[in-house]
């Protein structure tokens, strides 16, 4: 297993939308490292044999009926919104303006 | 960037088209997929959401049993094999439309997959479709962009979000890639289409209506030059929202590639964006490891497990297959092989079928549909299926009709204003006044006129040539602006005359 | 009077209710006084962010609306209306859990001033028992953590000593019931939060079978790994605060349907003889030995004896995967925090910062959540990030649901030879807040949840109880009991069973020693003060 860089945990942050300085990408790099390394392990675990599990409890079909509940008035939809107008969530442009 | 294109037939010749399809097929079920809010087109904003539908911290998601069993029928339909169990699964990306910053789809474990469907072009050339999965997923918000040039993202100053949508099923239906179509790959991609929007509605599972984005397709396109076996670079694009346009756009992107490669340059694997203005697509973003998404399955969500008896049970709910129902309703209405291909081909089988069951015979549905209402489509640019003329407005005119209350001529005027949205063919006539006239006093008027102005048929008549009395009710005809009921005429024609009918 | 309110069980609490002695008023008063007395004042009255001088269990106190509730149920009673075994009865709920009218953070700055519009299905069942909230717990910032060091909101401090942690994440809930701020609280166990937690502050903290309690409108931490638990001072109490969370939930998907089991009668049962008696013990050698603290082995050990001298049956069992559990653990725990927290981005609530200049949405969510959530947060976000990405799944994730599956494995074929697990809750005593340096190594915080985890990888339920106090720093240590998926009440059994053992041998309950916490409060915050700090 490699060693995790300081530029994996860039795209690591971009990919998770984190914003980090050069000193924070250093850092975790850093930590990543020593807690991939620790839990390498795993994947030697287990052989192709053993299925997976990603539910600890087998239940299966749990469905809901095609019926109209009780929903979010408008006004408290938006009621925890850093920003809105005309009853809609407002965000800052999502391209760049350049 | 060059965005030149070859022409069509200089890019057939030098190269085979490869055709993908992505379809994604809004549900109409009552709520959204994975919660109780309501599934509903154009209400207020952000007022058909619930905490879930909004992402709220703390809440969880609940599948929507109608939609999973939309999901097997279209599976059943596309005579793909059903999973016997499979997962939802997460694709994790951020945009402000999406609430929790990912999408609940599925990924390794589509509930159907290894499908495939028999199409026939426009002359009949069938085609087969190899579908590989046909998964369930939810859909996004709507965005609306402020700020910049006619409400485009680009130049934007800041956009609007409406979670209304978010959340909605949608079922994206996946084929494999497509070989061998040629040069008639943009009528297929069209066709296929149509075949996916026609399934849908046949089961009743979707709206089906493209205009309001219940069938939206992502038309994958790369070239091979001739003779070679390997498939190209491809360009995915997004969102082209009505059979005209699938067509136009694989039409443009094969020419835009076959420029592209015959410079000697290679073609990016991007997203397009199609304008229905300009007919023609710009570069989105290119693909990149930006496309991470990072799929595991849903932790929320236990599997859907799929028995020999549910599936059965689903499929003897099934209607008649389309293509079996053709067979049908061709023999059944008695139309030749062009009329019906023609009628296939317009997309208004379902209205002519319904028209028929209403009252009119298929010859007058037939002579309605594919004759006015087929006109004033072309002229408007649109379907007919998107023109809001209904089966029992095409009943409605036949039967004022048969009434003597309008003739022909006027009920082409009807339903221009059926569609201009002026009401009901009997309101129409109504408050326009285009009943035939048929008031004795307005008509005698107009029958002394012609009488005075051509006495010579006047004697012919009187000398028992009855059937010269046409020459006359033409005249009156004119006068009264078409308006006048032709029996009438003649009859009082015939009494001023004393003559026998 | 109040003094000895606060000390009652909860199911003492409810008898003195039920019979008019108390009311439930005062004993919303009573608790409100030693929070009042135990909380410590704002070290920076205009910087919620650095915490109390005492001991910060409450991030927020509802006052008002509690004392309503107590109102209605004395007014209730008095009416002669049929009301819940625990009307009246006041209770703490882990910050986690979201409340309709009262704000909810998760501890993180990113949910500060955050209000729901919706109750959690938790919330909805107290209300329904008319049970008092007194207010919302103090834990690691989205229940990630061992110490609640990780608060955005100052840590919070253990009772049995000031200077040190309560455990995490949910030692806010921990540190109430424990100082006699509550009598019963709520929290979430992911990897250990509600019963590491109760180790180390001499509590009980029950993880039940997951999908036994709803998680709707339980703020995810790891969606496969979470569930709700009671915590208390005595096992009856968590039964019965159990029994009121308990029960199937069409709005969890992974809620099962079953009907709630006998919690308190088979609390009640287990306290009487014969509890014990025959029941079949697996000592879990994998969670003994190397590592844990010898005070903590001592008390264990101890335990096991008592165990076995009541006429339980005691084994040795192996569970040769547990190895591989931790490591499991964190790939699978971080992988889905990575996707659970990515809905915090500034756009529909929470915090938004927009940097200089006139910055994307894109920039806007990086810069909103780079200052919304803290280090171990981010850290764990990233390392999920990391396990899920292309190439590196099946090598982490992957492997990680296929230890899943193993461990289960293991647990399977001990519980055909024993009835319930024993070990100890968590490998030390409670540390020294700042004791670890996790930038050092972060596996070292991660090492406090080696006993709990493999339970919450299972998905089976385990209980913590208090197993006397540590002979070389007289801190509290746990002993935990683990049963098979659904069999709940046998925790609860052998729980009981043991606590009424520990009891008579040590003379009364492991708190009866303690010295008074408000007092405690009172001279660390002098002695703070005159520190300089």
């Amino acid at each position: 297993m490699s060693a995790i860089n300081r530029e994996q945990v860039a795209h690591l942050a971009e990919l998770a939308h984190i914003e980090m300085t050069e000193e924070e990408l250093a850092r975790v790099a850093g930590e990543l490292d020593l807690i991939v390394s620790s839990v390498a392990s795993v994947s030697q675990a287990a052989g192709p044999d053993v299925p997976a599990t990603s539910h600890p409890l087998p239940l299966q079909n749990v469905f809901r009926e095609d019926v109209v509940g009780e929903t979010l008035t408008q006004e408290e939809a938006l009621s925890n919104a850093p920003d809105s107008q005309d009853g809609k969530f407002r965000v800052p442009a999502i391209l760049d303006g350049e | 960037m060059s965005e030149d294109v070859l022409s069509f037939e200089e890019a057939m010749e030098r190269f085979d088209p490869v055709l993908g399809f992505e379809v994604h097929v809004e549900l109409n079920t009552n709520t959204k997929m994975f919660d109780a809010a309501p599934n509903t087109f154009g209400d207020e904003p952000n007022t058909n959401i619930t905490p879930v539908s909004l992402g709220l911290p703390g809440v969880l998601p609940v599948v929507n049993g109608k939609a999973v069993e939309s999901a097997i029928k279209l599976g059943l339909a596309l005579n793909c094999s059903i999973a016997e169990k499979c997962h939802f699964a997460r694709k994790n990306y951020f945009y402000p439309d999406t609430p929790k910053n990912f999408q609940t789809s599925q990924y390794d474990e589509p509930i159907a997959f290894d499908g495939q469907l028999e199409l026939e072009l426009e002359d009949g050339t069938p085609f087969t479709i190899e579908i590989e999965r046909a998964h369930m997923e939810e859909d996004a918000g709507k965005l609306t962009h402020v700020g910049g040039a006619t409400g485009r993202i680009q130049g934007a100053a800041y956009s609007l979000v409406d979670y209304n949508r978010s959340g909605v099923p949608l079922i994206e239906i996946v084929t494999k890639p497509i070989v061998g179509a040629g040069s008639r790959a943009p009528e297929l991609a069209r066709v296929y289409v149509a075949a996916i929007r026609e399934i849908v509605k046949n089961l009743g599972i979707s709206d089906a209506r493209m205009e309001r984005g219940n069938v939206r397709c992502d038309a994958n396109v790369s070239l091979m030059p001739k003779g070679t076996t390997e498939f190209g670079t491809r360009s995915e694009t997004k969102n082209v929202n009505s059979l005209r346009a699938v067509e136009r756009a694989v039409r443009f992107e094969i020419q835009r590639h076959a420029a592209v490669l015959s410079a000697g340059e290679k073609i990016v694997q991007e997203t397009r964006h199609w304008h229905e203005d300009t007919r023609s697509t710009t570069s989105g973003r290119p693909k990149s490891d930006a496309d991470d998404y990072r799929y595991f399955p849903e932790p929320d969500l236990v599997p859907v497990v799929t028995t020999e008896a549910w599936i059965e049970e689903l499929r003897a709910q099934l209607p008649e297959p389309p293509a079996q129902r053709r067979k049908r309703l061709k023999a059944e209405w008695g139309y030749s092989d062009e009329e019906f291909r023609d009628v296939v081909n317009a997309g208004v089988m379902d209205e002519i079928e319904q028209t028929i069951a209403t009252g009119a015979s298929p010859a007058v549905a037939r002579k309605w549909w594919m004759g006015e209402i087929a006109r004033l489509a072309k002229q408007a640019e649109v379907e007919i299926v998107d023109l809001p003329v209904t089966p029992a407005h095409v009943v409605e005119v036949n039967a004022l009709i048969d009434e003597g209350k309008i003739n022909d001529k006027l009920a082409k005027k009807v339903i221009g204003f059926v569609v201009e949205g002026e009401g009901s063919p009997s309101e129409i006539v109504e408050a326009r006044g285009l009943a035939v006239v048929s008031d004795d006093g307005a008509l005698t008027a107009a029958v002394d006129d012609a009488m005075a102005q051509m006495p010579d048929v006047v004697e012919k008549i009187k000398g028992g040539k009855v059937q010269a009395v046409g020459a006359l009710i033409g005249p009156v005809m004119k006068a009264t602006r078409g308006q006048a009921d032709a029996g009438r005429v003649r009859q009082i024609i015939l009494e001023k005359l004393g003559v026998q009918g | 009077m109040s003094e000895r309110i606060v000390e009652l069980s909860a199911a003492d609490l409810a008898a003195k209710l039920a019979s008019g002695d108390v009311s439930s008023v005062d004993a919303v008063n009573a608790h409100f006084e030693q929070i009042d007395a135990t909380e410590g004042q704002a070290v920076d009255s205009a910087d919620p962010h650095k915490g109390t001088d005492g001991l910060n269990a409450f991030l927020h106190r509802n006052r008002e609306e509690a004392l309503q509730v107590a109102q209605d149920v004395d007014q209730a009673r008095a009416n002669g209306e049929q009301l819940h075994e625990l009307a009246g009865v006041p209770i703490a709920v882990k910050d986690l859990i979201v409340t309709k009218g009262q704000p909810t953070t998760a501890a993180s700055r990113m949910l500060e001033g955050w209000m729901s519009p919706y109750d959690g299905t938790v919330t909805k069942k107290l209300r329904a028992a008319k049970m008092p909230i007194l207010g919302k717990t103090n834990l690691d910032e989205f229940a990630m953590g061992s110490s609640t060091e990780h608060s955005a909101y100052g840590p919070t401090r253990n009772p049995w000593d000031l200077n040190r942690i309560p455990g995490g994440s949910g030692g806010g809930s921990a540190a109430a019931v424990s100082a006699f701020q509550a009598p019963l609280a709520l929290g979430t166990d992911t990897g250990g939060s509600i019963r590491q937690p109760a180790a180390v502050t001499g509590t009980v903290g029950v993880k039940p079978t997951y999908g036994s309690v709803s998680r709707y409108g339980v703020i995810a931490m790891a969606s496969s790994l979470d569930q709700v638990g009671p915590c208390s001072r005595t096992v009856l109490d968590s039964a019965l605060l159990h029994e009121v969370v308990a029960g199937h939930d069409p709005q969890d998907s992974t809620s099962l349907n079953d009907p709630v089991g006998s919690f308190a009668a088979a609390a009640r049962q287990g306290a009487e003889d014969g509890g014990l008696k025959g029941l079949r013990v697996g000592v879990v050698k994998q969670l003994t030995g190397d590592g844990f603290q010898t005070g903590v082995q001592q008390r264990f050990n101890e335990a096991v004896e008592l165990l076995q001298s009541a006429g339980a049956e005691v084994v040795e069992v192996e569970t040769p995967n547990f190895e591989y559990a931790l490591g499991a653990y964190y790939l699978i725990m971080s992988s889905e925090v990575s996707s659970n927290l990515a809905k915090y981005d500034g756009v529909r609530f929470g915090l938004r910062v927009v940097p200089e200049g006139n910055p994307t949405i894109e920039r806007v969510m990086g810069a909103s959540r780079a200052a919304g959530f803290g280090d171990e947060v981010k850290r764990r976000i990233i390392l999920g990030t990391y396990a899920l990405s292309a190439g590196y799944y099946d090598a982490y994730y992957g492997s990680a649901q296929q230890v899943r599956t193993l461990v289960q494995r293991d647990f399977n074929a001990a519980f055909e030879k024993v009835d319930v697990l024993i070990s100890p809750t968590a490998p030390t005593t409670a540390f020294k807040i700042g004791g670890v340096d996790e930038s050092a190594d972060p596996m070292q915080m991660y090492l406090n949840d080696i006993a709990t985890i493999p339970t919450n990888l299972a998905g089976i339920p385990a209980i913590s109880l208090p197993g006397g106090l540590a002979p070389e720093d007289g801190l509290p240590v746990g002993i935990q009991f683990m049963a098979p998926a659904r069999e709940d009440a046998r925790v609860y059994r052998a729980g009981a069973g043991l606590e009424r053992l520990l009891n008579e041998k040590w003379g009364g309950p492991v708190w009866s020693s303690r010295g008074d916490v408000a007092t405690t409060v009172r001279d660390f915050a002098a002695g703070a003060a005159l520190g300089g700090k």
